[in-house]
């Protein structure tokens, strides 16, 4: 009896438990409402501060929604905010909303005069001149001055001694101020394509902190940064140019790139670069999915100094082995552009689409190749792949099922980016590789110089003296057809000794909540939050 | 007392070795923080120069020892990632983890006590077989796997949560500890899920012993026996699970900060560890080797109150 | 043989079958017969794409659905469960054998030997055991006999300690006293005499081992360290599939229901065996 009466309490006892546990959750449900509710009141009070008709908008379209902060998504946290030390292509493309050099590309890829408002190049390609536009200003507020720009250029070009931190930059000889408004900068060897390297960054010389308190002239300035969380910017008032739209813009840290989908249809997110064309297909009517590409040659790269890939038959072997369109298919639903060498098609002029039909998928054709070649039963090799970068994981594994049919064994390997980079890069120990490679401006020597025998960063040791020789009449060429001419002679040495398996210019998808219109694709990296504007 | 400054030697020798196996473990994985700073612009000469001004050039031996003597000092050394002071840094991102790892050891307390309690009275009925098959499911869930599908119900199907809207204790504090009440659910679920199993089996093992039997024999009510005689002594390996559980809600909730999108001290670590960022791997990691040793060191003590008579070995 | 065979008959004292263990043994030999009927036949090859398959749901054609790649995601995990449980067994062979070896003999001899292992034995239970296969994993590097090896030499700790202690407990019981009077050499009063009587806790710790290794490696993969594609364990899978959640749930399901199944057969046959004794 008693016993029972104590069953009968406990269990009373359990259901308060749980009782008060529901309720805390509810609880905090409904304080979740009441504080949205407060945000948004907050928020059309503050709109319409600034703009009375922008408010009108937010509040015809929906009493929640505040259009002057939009958060963004990235998928790392950027490598550094000083931009001369910011390398990867993820920080390099949010920076230039903060930095702008003496020219700065347009979405069409034309160098336009930024910080320098004229330029000259003499007729040799050695001596470029840069008159400074007025009323420049930093974030500070103070005005760019001539040695502002002395400052920067030669921080990047190591003329205190130290190693250049652009190794293009190496070709300068001199920086002079020639008044309070001119540069005068002289090149060791003549390249007509050097101004291209002069999007690089103009930061004021005084600043001691440019990594804890960046300071630059672009349409954005830098707030405030949590590490591996976010980092705040808002727009720069006293900008020279066009002025941005959107007020604040926060970089959220995504770290895990599988959330993203959830993160933009719960609404912490607005804006994403580069979903894969699978997240595309899962995201609702709120969304506009802007499609471009990401300016890279996507191919399996293969080391030119190891066996099987130093007899040219092996590699031409492996390039009719695969289809790209076979791999676009699987990776991106059929998207992507098909590529025959390192070259991509926004780079326009340069481009030679022909390319592309050097090699045709032909089974037939790669077997009898690697008979040839002493290999008729194929063999056995290993793809490194960086695990970070899922479409070339995706596409290595679509390889390696090409690559069984003509009876070569490929295994994947993947390591992280960082031993990528030491191992593949840096010390060139590995077999082959898939990866993209980026073009750090928008020249074709950018591209093509890795590829000269003797380039430090040649990491396929590529090494062909015709390359060389037609590269070096590219370089030094002043005459831009002859320019073009050689440079794409070089791509087509490229592809005929089949220096890497050539597949695709990627495709870049960038999810952008419809409250928000305007992104802008570039030819090379760069996310101009700028030109983003409230949808209405 | 004796007993004590035993262990706290002890323990410091621990931290020691562990100082040095950290710093050593990581001296040989391979990539350096040089080769990541310049990525794909790395030089052989760029990355020689920064390896020289970064001091990584220095053999193994005279790194460990300028790190170790400015560890000591209290001078964690500044993040090759971020160049800032690695202990602003990290004492940023301490709050969010810590008051994850406190939310989630209240709920497994409040969860685990009552249903193990619950579940040991009523040995063999039918609530406890639920129960108990409920708990062994929770634990064969892995918790990346129960965090994926609570956003999916939560955040998308009921919209009670903002998947991934994590926002600062600095900005808004309410906010912040609402956006941890889930996470805190999928790391306690597990270990509440161990807790009541152990709590169960516990209570069970100690009322079947003879002072229990005297206790009734002399009269006292089943209630007053239990409370007063049987958790008394059933708690003291449970207190020991919670005590590890505490340490793995704080320094291993990693997983659960990646499926969140929790910017914690796991996330930090995760990345450092990646990034070759050492002087921030090596302070996280010897915090956490401290604070677990020190919870260790905690349990130890509260088992001698609870019993004196407890000869603890070692 | 016999004895494990009488677990499954009704306990003569209680009159109550094992159910725990009955569970265990029908889930984890249901796993295992598939995985070895596999390594001869899968309905599809694991590795097979088809463009014109991608991310389908439950049908008789592909009872689990296909993936991104429109590869069988059955035949993948039957593929995977293969990987998971050859990582789970060397994980535990490692933890397991070295553990015992270690704990075996500090805790026999004790001393200095003793004092130092333990402080070892400590600084890595100091950390939570993801951690510390993280840092091993980033130490040997990505793959899976690394992640194997990685998450075998973290478990060793656990395994040490457990050992040492039972072997404490052993050492001055009266058998290995007479052991020793009869000038039985050391090591044969610790792997003969003593080993022999802590076999049931090994056991039931083995079992937990598997379970833990499981779990271990499931994290990894979703943390993007573990073994590679295109034969993925488990976990790995799981991982891409998380991706595909708003479109195709039943990918996610089919490959988290197995997991879910595989660490419940080891933990109900752990705890069967710890009901039996």
């Amino acid at each position: 009896m008693m016993k029972k009466s104590f069953e009968r309490r406990s269990l009373s006892a359990l259901l308060v438990v749980l009782s008060t546990l529901t309720l805390t959750l509810s609880g905090c449900s409904s304080k979740k409402a009441e504080d949205s509710g407060t945000v948004a009141n907050e928020q059309t009070e503050s709109a319409s501060q600034e703009d009375g008709s922008q408010a009108e908008d937010a509040q015809a379209q929906s009493s929640t929604e505040d259009l002057s902060k939009i958060v963004v998504g990235i998928p790392q946290d950027i490598d550094s905010m000083d931009p001369h030390m910011a390398t990867s292509a993820g920080s390099r493309e949010v920076l230039f909303n903060v930095f702008e050099g003496l020219v700065k590309p347009d979405s069409d890829g034309n160098l336009l005069p930024a910080v320098a408002s004229d330029y000259t190049i003499s007729d040799d390609g050695k001596v470029y001149t840069f008159t400074l536009r007025d009323g420049v200003k930093f974030h500070d507020g103070s005005e760019v001055t001539a040695e502002d720009v002395k400052y920067s250029i030669e921080r990047n070009a190591g003329t205190d001694g130290t190693d250049p931190l652009i190794s293009a930059f190496s070709n300068i000889e001199s920086v002079e101020i020639a008044d309070e408004k001119t540069i005068v900068m002289t090149l060791k060897e003549s390249n007509t394509e050097f101004l291209a390297y002069m999007t690089v960054a103009i930061i004021p010389a005084s600043n001691t902190d440019t990594e804890g308190n960046p300071i630059g002239t672009g349409p954005y300035k830098f707030v405030s940064r949590s590490p591996q969380e976010n980092i705040v910017l808002e727009s720069f008032d006293d900008y020279w140019g066009e002025k941005a739209y959107i007020k604040d813009v926060t970089l959220k840290i995504e770290a895990n790139s599988d959330s993203v989908v959830m993160d933009l249809e719960g609404g912490s997110i607005d804006m994403y670069a580069r979903v894969t064309s699978n997240q595309v297909s899962q995201l609702s009517d709120n969304f506009a999915v802007y499609e471009g590409t990401m300016n890279l040659v996507q191919a399996l790269y293969l080391n030119n100094n190891v066996e099987p890939f130093n007899n040219e038959l092996v590699r031409q072997a492996l390039c009719y082995a695969i289809d790209p369109q076979t791999i676009m298919d699987f990776v991106s639903d059929g998207k992507g552009v098909e590529i025959g060498s390192s070259m991509f098609p926004s780079f326009g002029k340069y481009f030679d689409a022909s390319l592309n039909d050097t090699y045709n998928q032909d089974i037939d054709k790669a077997k009898e190749l690697l008979a040839e070649a002493g290999y008729p039963n194929g063999f056995d090799f290993t793809i490194t792949v960086p695990s970070n970068y899922t479409q070339h994981v995706d596409t290595a594994q679509v390889l390696v099922e090409e690559f069984k049919e003509i009876g070569v064994n490929a295994t994947i390997q993947e390591v992280e980016w960082n031993s990528w980079l030491s191992d593949v890069y840096t010390n060139r120990e590995f077999e082959s590789t898939v990866i993209g490679v980026d073009a750090s401006t928008l020249t074709a020597y950018a591209l093509l110089s890795r590829f000269r025998s003797d380039a430090s960063n040649n990491f396929i040791n590529f090494n062909n003296a015709d390359y060389d020789a037609a590269f070096d009449a590219a370089v030094s060429a002043t005459d831009d057809a002859e320019k073009v001419e050689k440079y794409k002679e070089c791509e087509k040495i490229l592809s005929e000794s089949a220096a890497n398996v050539y597949i695709q210019d990627l495709p870049e998808f960038v999810v952008l909540n419809k409250k928000f219109t305007g992104y802008t694709f570039y030819p090379l990296y760069a996310q101009d939050f700028a030109k983003i504007k409230p949808a209405q | 007392m004796r007993y004590i400054m035993k262990k706290v030697l002890s323990m410091a020798l621990t931290l020691f070795v562990v100082s040095i196996c950290v710093f050593f473990a990581f001296s040989l994985i391979p990539g350096d923080p040089v080769t990541r700073m310049f990525g794909t612009q790395a030089t052989p000469e760029l990355i020689e120069q920064y390896r020289q001004k970064m001091g990584l050039n220095d053999p193994l031996i005279v790194r460990y020892f300028r790190w170790f003597t400015s560890f000591i000092q209290g001078d964690f050394g500044t993040s090759y990632d971020y160049k800032v002071p690695v202990a602003g840094m990290i004492a940023e991102k301490i709050p969010i983890t810590l008051t994850l790892a406190i939310m989630s050891f209240v709920m497994m307390v409040i969860i685990s006590i009552p249903i193990g309690i619950y579940t040991a009275k009523h040995e063999n009925g039918i609530a406890d077989h639920i129960l108990t098959v409920i708990n062994q499911i929770i634990m064969a869930i892995p918790p990346f796997f129960s965090g994926i599908i609570m956003t999916f119900i939560f955040g998308i199907v009921f919209k009670l949560f903002k998947p991934g809207g994590f926002v600062s204790y600095t900005k808004d504090f309410w906010g912040f500890i609402e956006y941890l009440i889930l996470p805190a659910v999928a790391i306690a679920l597990p270990k509440a899920a161990m807790a009541t199993k152990l709590l169960r089996g516990s209570v069970i093992d100690e009322a079947a012993k003879d002072y229990t039997r005297t206790a009734y024999s002399r009269g006292n009510t089943t209630n007053g026996v239990l409370y007063l005689h049987v958790l008394k002594n059933a708690m003291i390996p449970v207190i020991t699970f919670m005590g590890m559980a505490l340490a793995d809600m704080v320094a291993g909730s990693i997983v659960i900060e990646q499926v969140f999108g929790i910017p914690g001290i796991s996330r930090i670590l995760l990345t450092s560890i990646n990034n070759r960022d050492y002087p921030v791997v090596e302070t996280i990691i010897m915090g956490i080797a401290t604070m677990v040793l020190v919870i260790n060191l905690l349990v130890d003590i509260i088992y001698r109150i609870i019993d004196p008579r407890i000869e603890v070995e070692d | 043989m016999k004895k494990f065979l009488s677990m499954f008959k009704k306990n003569k004292a209680t009159g109550k079958r094992n159910t725990y263990l009955i569970m265990g043994t029908i889930i984890t030999g249901l796993i295992v017969i598939i995985v070895l009927v596999g390594l001869f036949y899968t309905p599809y090859s694991p590795t097979k794409m088809d463009s014109s398959a991608k991310l389908q749901g439950f049908s008789f054609k592909h009872i689990m659905g296909t993936d991104h790649m429109g590869r069988d995601v059955f035949s993948r995990v039957v593929y995977g469960s293969r990987i998971t449980l050859a990582i789970a067994t060397f994980t535990v062979l490692i933890g397991a054998g070295l553990g015992t070896i270690i704990g075996a003999i500090t805790g026999y001899f004790g001393g200095i030997l003793d004092e130092f292992t333990m402080r070892v034995v400590d600084a890595m239970l100091a950390f939570p055991s993801i951690l510390l296969s993280l840092v091993f994993v980033s130490l040997f590097g990505t793959g899976t006999y690394q992640v194997a090896i990685a998450l075998g030499i973290s478990f060793v700790p656990s395994f040490a300690r457990i050992v040492r202690g039972e072997v404490l407990r052993c050492k001055n019981m009266d058998y290995v006293e007479v052991a020793r009077l009869q000038g039985v050499s050391d090591l044969r009063i610790i792997f003969v005499h003593i080993l022999p009587n802590i076999t049931g806790v090994l056991v039931s710790t083995i079992m937990i081992g598997f379970n833990n290794a499981v779990l271990a490696e499931a994290g990894l993969s979703f943390l993007g360290i573990g073994s590679q594609p295109p034969y993925a364990s488990l976990g790995n899978m799981l991982s891409d599939a998380q991706s595909y959640l708003f479109s195709r749930p039943s990918y996610v399901l089919g490959i988290g229901a197995t997991i879910v199944l595989m660490v419940l057969g080891f933990s109900f046959l752990s705890e069967g065996m710890k009901r039996w004794k």
